[in-house]
């Protein structure tokens, strides 16, 4: 595990969003069709980056349940772009050794002959990078 | 007119209807797609990583290549517009982005000079839905209507500048000018499920059992979509509900092009 402090601040330069804007209104959640599959909410997984509880992120269920729909970012009426902050944590994740969503052999039993390559590649980069 | 086209990977492969009416249909409408070289998979999702470089550099390589066409790169697929749009404002935007590349490979210097447009879009403001409705032999009189935008073509607005993200009209319009009447509903800018139906396929139902359900609520007897994901999680999850189509297999039909074969396949 790396030093704390030093991993927020890396998460929240890579997600390329300004998480302090965020004035707690809970649009994002509001607006998010993943939101009861989440343990914690896009509003509230702000407010853990903003105290630096990244352990409680990287263990998160959000990580993977996030559908990058854009959403959040769209309704957010401070510009903050939750769905980012949700990458750039789920990609602190992956690069952990056995830290990725899915494994391949997971999806073998998952295939069906009408998916689309679309699905296949998307999944690979958000469960494996 | 010639516009550079990039395909992307599924319409080569389970989505070859997106792809085919649309290249009648282009034909018919006094234009050409000329499909650029040696393109590369664009990744079907945009990496909001910072630090990400290397999975947009097929994007750059395509958007670079129709730089040096001189011409506007159009696409088909949701998936591909999303990513090459936002790759494309990164590298006019990002000075940062910029340098990386470079350092990576010389040939990617780019500094998002190519216009990136939806095939929906070309319709909209290149040809003009009057001349697609003035070119329709076929009006698809009575006929319902329900456009499914999706996440991807919408969204963030900011970037893909493609139309009201929440309150859409441009596929809507497209129906209307194809003489068939569109079905407005609520939850037509909502996501389908995505990726997330490989492994979870409970989630992805649900999501589109609300969108069916809305649309059919509303007055819809079928969905068009652009996005290959989109129509295999509707047909997938609530195919009994109503059906699904590419929106250029009933631009097809409208124009009279294989208008038989277009039914047999719906």
């Amino acid at each position: 595990m790396l030093n704390p402090a030093f991993e927020t601040k890396e998460i929240l330069l890579n997600s390329r969003t300004i998480a302090e804007k965020c004035m707690k209104c809970g649009r994002c959640s509001a607006a998010c069709p993943s939101y009861e599959q989440m343990d914690i909410r896009p509003h509230q997984f702000v407010s853990y980056l903003m105290r630096g509880d990244v352990d409680g992120l990287l263990s998160s269920t959000t990580l993977w349940k996030c559908l990058s729909c854009f959403a959040c970012v769209q309704r957010c009426p401070r510009g903050v772009a939750p769905a980012q902050l949700i990458e750039s944590v789920r990609l602190a994740a992956i690069r952990q050794k056995g830290g990725d969503g899915i494994t391949v052999e997971d999806v073998v039993g998952e295939l069906d002959d009408e998916m689309p390559q679309q699905l296949l590649v998307a999944a690979f980069r958000k469960y494996k990078g | 007119m010639i516009f550079d086209y990039y395909p992307g990977c599924t319409l080569n492969t389970k989505a070859k209807e997106l792809d085919i009416f649309a290249r009648k249909a282009a034909e018919k409408l006094g234009f050409e797609l000329r499909e650029i070289e040696d393109w590369q998979c664009c990744g079907a999702v945009y990496p909001m990583g910072a630090d990400v470089v290397a999975s947009k550099t097929p994007s750059v390589r395509a958007l670079k290549a129709s730089q040096d066409n001189g011409r506007a790169l159009v696409t088909l697929c949701s998936a591909c517009h999303h990513v090459l749009k936002r790759v494309n404002r990164d590298a006019a935007e990002d000075a940062e982005f910029r340098a990386t590349l470079t350092a990576y490979d010389e040939e990617l210097e780019y500094n998002g000079g190519t216009e990136v447009l939806h095939f929906l879009e070309v319709l909209r403001d290149k040809i003009g839905f009057d001349k697609v409705k003035a070119a329709v032999t076929n009006p698809l009189i009575g006929r319902k209507i329900g456009a499914y935008y999706g996440c991807m073509l919408l969204r963030p607005g900011a970037v893909m500048a493609f139309d009201d993200p929440e309150s859409p009209t441009i596929i809507e319009d497209f129906i209307k000018a194809l003489g068939a009447t569109p079905v407005t509903y609520a939850m037509r800018n909502e996501c389908c499920g995505g990726y997330i139906s490989l492994a979870e396929k409970e989630m992805s139902a649900k999501m589109c059992h609300a969108v069916a359900e809305d649309a059919v609520r509303r007055g819809a007897e079928e969905l068009i979509t652009a996005c290959p994901l989109c129509a295999y999680n509707v047909k997938k999850q609530a195919g009994d509900i109503l059906p699904i189509t590419y929106f250029t297999k009933l631009l097809a039909e409208a124009l009279g092009l294989d208008g038989e074969e277009a039914k047999a396949n719906a």
